[in-house]
């Protein structure tokens, strides 16, 4: 019953997104004035797919295993925040998700949006709904998340133990309201390029849709990271995973539209360019979609391996992403040449930002896809990793961040003075950190000495453009970016740091036995049995000391029983001065255990700078909610 | 100079395309010699794959060939195919689902005296999850039981 009203809402928001995708067409050719109905349309269908979503957290909660993709999913003895959480821990239910994402997102844009001139609206609209239309599609026909089965299941499969942790609850939620959310600036820049109405006005009104996604995609990603950090028990935090860079590629994009909306919304200049990574930033999305969904590719993330699924998504992503280019090369000659600028400038410092990540984004969409070509051009079977992307992102990144200092001091048009005085007192500090390092840390790697000093300059050059003003006067949107800046800089500190001054140890060790890690003096007493609400686990005990206390940690391996599996749960003390990491392994015959343990310096860093990054992303737009809210109350 | 919007918009698409072709070459160099390539133990029997480069060797763990060193944590065992055969060696923890006679992907290089040093094991997730690599092999492997049947 609650399935089957679920799939009704999906049919009945498919039939609607076909509607309005028609009746905009022809309000766009001026047939008709259905601006009222196609805003009406997209909002149903925004709530119809809400619904959809509503009704399959429901048959999780109550576990009805006359659902197929519950019994395969879910377990009547289970947590019941991961018994709901499970819905969107499979193919079909983070697919639903994702079109649920994409309805509310037309359905915000249609209810919210008035700064945007009717014409662009309707057509922006009905791009949205074209997009509905073709990923409604895949879930009826390739990926019904309400299938059932006759006779119900005797009882479910269980959920993979990997994903029972709080960060399912998070992290696909917050990363899928970013990753989706693109669809609008993308929906916007098809609809103003084929209204014709690109220009300053339209910069406005995009960017606050832009921030809001560039925002939940940022705290999606440095939560998912965070979670591999902790659970995946290997003391990394980027593993250069294909399913991660299908979520850092639309970051990228999305941190280079951000920039350049900004200069279009403040300067009219660079139309073409704005448009075409609005078109880019969603279609990296659907890549992204593609190669995690398909399950082409190794991962933990790839939940099923179907042919259908992987040429279904391929076609959509191949049928909008043309349609996109087509009218871009199409629309793109007839938009007036944008506002002139200096090639000293701040409009020349976002260009070379937005090139440099555009370089970034290309060596990572060719290193992640090159697996995939090389497999079926010529049937080479070969991976693509971490000493790939270090090697040709991490120099670039180091040259971004350069920028990153100077770019926001320089004014609009044409800068008269002299730069390199203002950036004097971050560069001598830059300089100076890399003297210390080549003396202090010789061993570790080049980039990892750069990045230290980069941080060292950058931490204060983010806050440069803040000096000299009356902070309550100062735009919210300075403030924004002056914390996302600082934010950028302290994950690099982060990165910088683990890289450089983090020890390891691995060694099997008898209880009783002290172990030496960093400053760190580990005695490890024992191991006892420990249980779960649906698992069984044994618990090591490590007593860490450095100087005076006693810091208890408690790794444990846990064995699942629905479906029978093993997970390593790592256990982590968190300092201001850094993380102890520990793993315990296996026992032998001889009664050792196997224990793994790190000390990361500073290794917290890395996420306070992604949440930084976030919380700046967050002052600029309540910048625009301010505006927004004033000029309601004038009106 | 007197600079015309033309100007800057032409000059602006020379950069964008000088950004694209960069990425491109760019990548060609990383990937030259920083691509892992996935070889079987028939592959590295057939002198396949050079010694010291970065590759993954995927197989199955030979049944009792696990055998655990006197330090505790090195672990070494023996990768098979069905006709030819890798010995392997690994310092580390182990990944829960690393079982002799069940799948296993290793990423290392190969040693000089032709063992496979592994820095990194991936077994399989759960008993749904299986490395695209393996797939295949797995499929091929079921198959052929059934015929014998």
């Amino acid at each position: 019953m609650i399935a089957g009203a679920g799939l009704a809402a999906l049919w009945l928001a498919a039939a609607l997104s076909l509607l309005g995708l028609f009746l905009s067409f022809l309000h766009v050719r001026g047939r008709l004035e259905a601006d009222r109905t196609v805003r009406a349309l997209a909002i149903v269908q925004g709530l119809l797919c809400l619904f959809a979503f509503a009704m399959l957290l429901l048959v999780f909660a109550r576990t009805d295993l006359s659902v197929a993709l519950v019994a395969e999913n879910s377990h009547s003895a289970k947590p019941f925040v991961y018994k709901v959480a499970a819905a969107w821990g499979n193919h079909e239910g983070s697919m639903l998700l994702w079109v649920t994402v994409l309805g509310l997102s037309g359905a915000a844009l249609a209810a919210l949006s008035h700064r945007l001139p009717s014409r662009t609206l309707i057509a922006a609209l009905g791009a949205q709904a074209a997009l509905a239309l073709g990923f409604h599609a895949f879930l009826l026909f390739a990926s019904n998340p309400f299938a059932r089965l006759n006779p119900p299941a005797p009882e479910g499969r269980g959920l993979n133990p990997l994903l029972q942790d709080p960060g399912l609850a998070f992290h696909p939620p917050t990363l899928y309201l970013g990753y989706v959310g693109l669809s609008v600036a993308f929906s916007i820049a098809v609809g103003a390029m084929l209204a014709g109405e690109v220009d300053r006005q339209l910069a406005r009104a995009m960017r606050p849709w832009v921030l809001g996604a560039w925002i939940f995609l940022t705290l999606g990603i440095t939560a998912g990271s965070y979670w591999a950090y902790y659970e995946l028990g290997w003391g990394g935090w980027w593993f250069w995973d294909p399913v991660e860079n299908a979520s850092l590629m639309p970051w990228l994009a999305a941190t280079a539209l951000l920039h350049s909306v900004a200069v279009l919304a403040a300067r009219n200049a660079l139309k073409a360019w704005t448009m075409m990574l609005a078109v880019i930033a969603f279609s990296m999305s659907m890549v992204g979609t593609f190669l995690v969904r398909s399950g082409i590719l190794t991962s933990v993330h790839a939940f099923a391996v179907d042919p259908l699924r992987g040429s279904f998504i391929l076609a959509l992503l191949a049928i909008y992403v043309t349609a996109a280019f087509l009218i871009f090369a199409l629309r793109a000659r007839t938009l007036r040449e944008g506002a002139l600028f200096e090639p000293v400038s701040r409009e020349a410092g976002i260009v070379a930002n937005n090139l440099l990540l555009t370089v970034i984004l290309g060596v990572v969409f060719i290193g992640t896809l090159y697996p995939l070509l090389a497999e079926a051009a010529v049937g080479e079977k070969l991976s693509v990793g971490a000493p790939y992307f270090n090697a040709v992102a991490g120099p670039l990144a180091l040259v971004l961040g350069v920028l990153l200092a100077v770019g926001p001091l320089l004014s609009w048009r044409r800068e008269g003075r002299p730069i390199l005085k203002k950036v004097a007192l971050p560069g001598l500090l830059a300089a100076t950190a890399l003297v210390i390092a080549f003396f202090a840390i010789p061993q570790s790697s080049m980039l990892s000495k750069l990045g230290l000093a980069l941080a060292a300059g950058l931490i204060p050059a983010a806050l440069l453009p803040l000096i000299g003003r009356n902070p309550l006067r100062t735009p919210l949107a300075t403030w924004g970016m002056a914390i996302a800046h600082l934010g950028a800089a302290v994950a690099v500190a982060g990165m910088a740091a683990d890289t450089a001054f983090t020890t390891e140890k691995l060694t099997a060790a008898r209880p009783g036995e002290q172990v030496d890690i960093g400053p760190w003096i580990v005695e490890f007493a024992g191991v006892t049995p420990a249980v779960g609400p649906n698992w069984t686990a044994v618990e090591a005990e490590l007593r860490a000391t450095r100087g005076s206390g006693v810091h208890v940690l408690r790794p444990q391996t846990r064995f699942f029983t629905d479906p029978p599996t093993e997970t390593n749960e790592a256990a982590i003390d968190t300092l201001l001065s850094g993380q102890l990491y520990t793993v315990i392994g296996r026992s032998d015959s001889e009664g050792r255990w196997q224990l793994r343990l790190w000390w990361k310096p500073l290794v917290t860093l890395i996420w306070f700078g992604g949440l930084l990054i976030g919380l700046g992303g967050l002052l600029a737009l309540s910048g625009h909610g301010h505006r927004a809210w004033r000029r309601w109350m004038a009106q | 100079m007197m600079v015309r919007p033309k100007h800057q918009r032409l000059a602006l698409v020379i950069l964008a395309l000088a950004a694209v072709l960069g990425a491109v070459l760019l990548a060609m160099w990383g990937l030259k010699d920083r691509a892992a390539y996935f070889y079987t133990p028939a592959d590295i029997a057939a002198g396949k794959a050079g010694v010291g480069k970065a590759m993954r060797l995927g197989g199955m763990v030979l049944k009792g060939s696990v055998r655990r060193e006197a330090d505790g944590v090195t672990t070494r065992f023996v990768v098979e195919d069905g006709d030819s055969r890798v010995p392997v060696t690994f310092r580390g923890i182990l990944p829960d689902l690393f079982r002799e006679g069940s799948g296993v992907v290793a990423e290392g290089r190969l040693a000089a005296d032709r063992t496979f040093v592994a820095d990194n094991i991936l077994a399989k997730h759960d008993e749904r999850y299986m490395p695209p690599e393996l797939g295949n092999q797995a499929a091929e492997h079921k198959a052929g039981q059934t015929l014998k049947r």
